[in-house]
């Protein structure tokens, strides 16, 4: 069998990976994308403690974080478009109108 | 090594590819797909930690509903191809290092506490069937089951009213 340990140092991996695009490009739906790339490395780190622990409570936590993803998804999806509409952009350079 | 190592190595090699290929792709497009490709591995790890269900919503929520919203989106807007005007020289390295940081301050967290060792262990087959999993959701886990859908409806009209709004201030 795999050890546990493995899928730790993916998930750590995965999370250090969708860091980096957030911190690295400046598309605003890449960055979107590396959201959710580090949710989904967390996802995993959840599944592989329940798994390690024996409990089923890990697996409840990864479907509710699933569930919140799609809304947050939707939500931030709809809000890029409605930056696209008014900026004709969604580099996020460009959004600085707060910037004093 | 036995054939459960190199299944992990070859799928863990093909998710941290997507996910690089993710990061680096020019066209957003192609940045969707490789995530796409990132979810359907990690489903797989689901599967392989005895997690079905789980692995069957990842498909389905995630590499089917959320990444076909994001396509959409893209298309929508014509983004694919959107170029970065600013290149930001000093940031990139200072990202890179900051990630780097991230990797060994997790690492150091997960494996320095001892708790990382051992193998997995085998469970009996009623261990998160989707039986088990709906029991746990419906006495243990009811108020938030709720909360979520109260989440879910809360995020629709607010969808709806975000891009409702625009529409009326154009015509």
């Amino acid at each position: 069998m795999v050890p546990v340990s493995y899928y730790f140092a993916l998930s750590a991996i995965l999370f250090a990976l969708g860091a980096l695009g957030v911190l690295v490009r400046r598309n605003a739906i890449i960055i979107f994308m590396s959201i959710e790339l580090m949710l989904n490395a967390a996802n995993l780190l959840f599944v592989a403690f329940a798994r390690s622990y024996g409990s089923l409570n890990g697996q409840i936590y990864v479907f509710f974080v699933i569930a919140v993803a799609a809304a947050e998804v939707a939500v931030g999806l709809a809000l890029i478009v409605a930056i696209f509409r008014t900026k004709k952009s969604i580099d996020i350079d460009e959004i600085s109108s707060l910037k004093g | 090594m036995t054939i459960d190592l190199w299944l992990f190595f070859g799928l863990a090699a093909v998710a941290v590819g997507a996910a690089v290929a993710m990061l680096l792709s020019r066209n957003a497009v192609y940045a969707a797909l490789f995530l796409i490709l990132n979810f359907a591995t990690v489903a797989i790890f689901f599967l392989l930690l005895g997690a079905p269900f789980i692995a069957m919503a990842q498909v389905t929520v995630y590499a089917g509903a959320i990444m076909v919203l994001f396509l959409f989106v893209i298309m929508l807007l014509g983004a694919e191809q959107i170029q970065s005007r600013h290149r930001g020289g000093w940031q990139r390295p200072l990202a890179i290092l900051l990630a780097l940081v991230l990797l060994i301050e997790t690492s150091y967290l997960i494996f320095g506490r001892g708790e990382a060792s051992g193998l997995i262990q085998p469970v009996d087959a009623n261990y998160a069937s989707p039986q088990a999993i709906g029991e746990s959701l419906f006495t243990d886990f009811l108020l938030p089951f709720e909360v979520t859908s109260v989440l879910l409806l809360v995020a629709m009209v607010g969808v709806i009213v975000l891009t409702k709004e625009e529409r009326k201030k154009l015509s």
